[in-house]
């Protein structure tokens, strides 16, 4: 046996540690850059213009609750819309962020679907999504009373999120 | 109840394949003949039992029995019957049934068609074939059973990811995987060889078929999946250098090495250890591929459905698999003696050169994809490798590459005259430096790369040509002597002429693409119109239209230009209803310089559609160059020196009973 012969295996031995070390790690999950952070300054008019406008004032009143970027144009909206409703009748708040939408178009969407939120801001222009890193609708975020981000989930709302992210949140600081 | 059965024959598969990797080997270490003898039967009753489990998963999706829970998953009822056939394999547990199928599909054509294999020989590689068998379906039944069983039934399923519905994406996966588990053939045979220790030119006569057809596959499944990309995911792009794109593209890296080094062992008995390494490498690769997609250890736009679980089982196979015949390797490796004398400037110096770029490049892209994983591991970072880097560390390693491929066709073995050659070529060389300079000023507004691509291709060209020439002793004789002494040529050569030319379509095509593609975004109202190369689309109509599971924008743009009409294209926004999806599908038309390329998308607010328009030279010429080496491969296979059955005939050649 010569030494030259196992060079390819102790390469093989280095890349499959690697790959041992990869497995335990999660890339999917992008962590925030806002995790942990006060949410950002903002005020947005209501969709319903006799409703209270959706501020980060009104988030921080020491209540835990959600802020859900939709729009009526997303399609994974629906998909993840049962989830919404189902955190509602749990008694969860639920603030909504009407994402480059129409008023009208948002409207009906809400009509159709029946309404999770509590309040809704029309963030018509997009720029209030870009202070709290939107990259893609629907986002979920969840806000503590202090109006800090404790998490955030890309894409639609999923069993597995509901359930091992979100539930623990909101249970550990319900009162 | 027919669900079960199929459940039931893969365990029994699963127990003909334990039988057929364990008995095999120790009747060949007791010279036991009836336990070697049972290599055979068992890989044809593993075939047997993994169909009677495709089909009866196949039966699940045509009838849409929801209660099987992969099909509940991935299927639906009104999906057309095409994608509900592809929906088998469209979702990871089916897939590795498909991936278990082909494999003991393979491994019963060697028992069955590789008569002129040494007994011994054929057992070992069948118990090895066996053995991969054994860890594939056991991870199909313990980690991913396919048959998992729902209730109670949902009454409609939850349908198959829109993107994949489409016609070129149904036969991607299956094409691909021929591709793949066809290079397991070439990794038993290395091993045989290996616990043998020995390695003749027969073996390479044995193992370059094999090689060759896995290897056609394989270049067809990644040509398939980048068309794919290029008109359905509605960017105009086809390749994006994505983990599981690399995963597919490094085994052919290595298989396309393998190819080329197995006629070393065959011409010159050089190279041993180095080619059966090269097999495992190859094999080893399309292992790591699937762990890479199924793992969820990197980020892809095509992983499956991710379960660590799975990662844990594959990783460990992939331990025992690649870990065990590297080992096997080591100790074995320094006794496969190579035969007779090298010089560095000769056909196999060439081919040499040709392997060690191939396998940098595979290098270069193999750290590219596992390099974000890397720094999560050791600094827990996140980053992503993009087309910048491949840019910078791949393209440049294809330049010797092909460079070289024109001249090493023109060294003979043994020994060969590199100034004699290059002396010969100074003609062609000046002319393809000539023509590229003169296209490159022609279309103007090209970079120094797309000159630098240009001046490749022609010259690659220009030397398949000249070697043509040559052996044709074109000028030296009348014409018809020249066709009679092409016309005489082995089928092997005229492979490797149509394979080399394809390349160089292939990077014509590229080149032109990349460099010279006109692109416009823009908001078009109806009539409308906008140019772009000099030719004008105009938005004539846009129409609501409705599939069998979605419903659609369709938009017609009228193409001319000055003013004769030159295509009419119909791009499409599709909105899928289960599961909600969008789709796009572009508008195509190939011209003979290039493709009209149309996409439709939202309605803006303000009245009109957000279009993207494109013209792409030359891109088809990218699929085009591809099939040429594919033919080319198919010419080589059809060369009576590789034909299987012309070998059993002449099964007792002398270099076959050296290897007794």
């Amino acid at each position: 046996m010569k030494p030259i012969y196992a060079i390819p295996l102790l390469l093989f031995v280095m890349v499959g540690l690697a790959l041992m070390v990869g497995l335990t790690l999660r890339p999917s999950e992008i962590p925030s850059a806002l995790i942990g952070r006060a949410v950002p300054e903002f005020s947005l008019p209501p969709l319903d213009p006799t409703a209270q406008e959706l501020s980060s004032e009104s988030l921080r009143d020491g209540k835990i609750k959600l802020l859900n970027v939709f729009a009526s144009w997303c399609g994974p909206c629906r998909i993840e819309h049962p989830f919404l409703m189902e955190l509602q009748r749990q008694s969860v708040t639920i603030h909504g962020l009407n994402y480059k939408d129409l008023e009208d178009d948002a409207r009906r969407f809400l009509n159709e679907l029946k309404s999770p939120y509590t309040l809704i801001g029309k963030d018509k222009d997009g720029r209030v999504g870009i202070d709290w890193g939107v990259s893609g609708v629907p986002e979920t975020f969840v806000v503590d009373g202090q109006g800090r981000i404790l998490y955030q989930h890309i894409g639609p709302l999923n069993r597995q999120a509901v359930e091992q992210q979100i539930a623990p949140l909101l249970k550990g600081r319900k009162k | 109840m027919i669900a079960e059965v199929g459940h039931f024959a893969l365990f029994l598969a699963l127990a003909m394949a334990f039988i057929g990797a364990v008995f095999p080997s120790i009747g060949l270490a007791r010279r036991d003949g009836f336990l070697s003898h049972l290599a055979g039967p068992a890989v044809l009753a593993q075939f047997v039992f993994v169909l009677i489990a495709f089909l009866a998963l196949l039966y699940g999706y045509v009838v849409s029995d929801f209660s099987i829970l992969a099909v509940a998953n991935n299927s639906h009822t009104m999906k057309p019957m095409i994608y509900k056939v592809s929906g088998v394999w469209g979702n990871h547990e089916g897939s590795l049934l498909l991936w278990a199928l082909v494999l003991t599909g393979f491994s019963s054509a060697v028992a069955l068609f590789a008569h002129n294999l040494p007994h011994s020989f054929k057992a070992r590689v069948l118990s090895v074939q066996s053995g991969i068998a054994f860890g594939f379906l056991a991870f199909t039944l313990f980690t991913s059973n396919p048959f998992a069983r729902l209730d109670p039934a949902p009454l409609e399923g939850s349908g198959l990811n829109p993107l994949l519905q489409d016609p070129g994406l149904a036969f991607h996966p299956p094409v691909l995987y021929v591709g793949y588990v066809g290079f397991s053939i070439a990794f038993s045979f290395a091993i045989a060889a290996l616990i043998e220790g020995r390695i003749t030119a027969a073996w390479a006569r044995w193992v370059r078929p094999w090689t060759l057809v896995a290897w056609i596959f394989l270049t067809s499944g990644i040509a398939l999946g980048s068309w794919w990309a290029y008109y359905e995911l509605g960017w105009g792009g086809w390749w994006f250098w994505d983990p599981v794109e690399n995963a597919s593209f490094m085994p052919w890296l290595a298989g396309t090495a393998l190819v080329h080094s197995v006629i070393v062992v065959e011409k010159r008995e050089a190279l041993k250890a180095w080619t059966v390494l090269l097999a495992i490498l190859t094999f080893s690769l399309s292992l790591l591929g699937t762990f890479l997609v199924r793992s969820g250890v990197l980020t892809s736009v095509h992983a499956f459905a991710v379960d660590p679980a799975r990662g844990v089982f594959i990783l460990a196979f992939l331990f025992i698999v690649v870990g065990g015949s590297l080992t096997l390797f080591a100790i074995r490796g320094g006794s496969l003696k190579p035969g007779g004398f090298f010089a560095p400037i000769s056909r196999e110096g060439a081919l040499i050169f040709n392997n060690l770029f191939l396998v940098t490049a595979l290098a270069t892209v193999f750290f590219g994809t596992l390099y974000p994983l890397f720094i999560d591991a050791i600094f827990g970072e996140k980053l992503s490798v993009g087309p910048p880097y491949y840019n910078l560390t791949f393209v440049p390693l294809m330049v010797p590459v092909v460079a070289a491929m024109a001249i090493g066709p023109l060294m003979p073995w043994k020994r060969a005259d590199l100034e004699g050659i290059l002396g010969r070529l100074k003609f062609m060389a000046l002319i393809a430096l000539a023509a590229a300079f003169g296209i490159w000023a022609y279309v103007g507004d090209g970079s120094l790369f797309a000159l630098l691509g240009l001046l490749m291709g022609l010259w690659l060209a220009g030397g398949v040509l000249f070697d043509i020439a040559q052996k044709a002793r074109m000028g030296k004789m009348k014409a018809s002597g020249s066709l009679h002494r092409l016309a005489s040529q082995p089928r092997s050569q005229w492979g490797m002429w149509l394979a080399h030319f394809g390349v160089a379509v292939a990077i014509f095509g590229i080149t032109a693409s990349e460099a010279w593609t006109s692109e416009r975004l823009a908001i078009m109202t109806l009539g409308s119109s906008q140019e772009v190369a000099g030719y004008e689309f105009t938005l004539d109509k846009v129409w609501p239209v409705a599939g069998p599971n979605y419903s659609a924008v369709r938009a017609r743009f009228q193409v001319s230009k000055n003013g004769e009409p030159v295509a009419s294209l119909e791009p499409e926004q599709r909105i899928y209803n289960s599961p909600t999806r969008q789709t796009t599908e572009a508008g195509i038309r190939t011209l003979a310089l290039g493709d009209l390329y149309a996409v439709i998308g939202d309605a803006s607010p303000a009245g009109g559609w957000s279009v993207r328009l494109y013209f792409k030279p030359l891109v088809a010429w990218l699929w085009g160059g591809a099939f040429l080496m594919m033919l080319g491969g198919l010419m080589s296979l059809s060369d009576r020196r590789l034909r299987i059955v012309v070998a059993r005939k002449k099964a007792l050649a002398p270099s076959s009973v050296a290897a007794e």
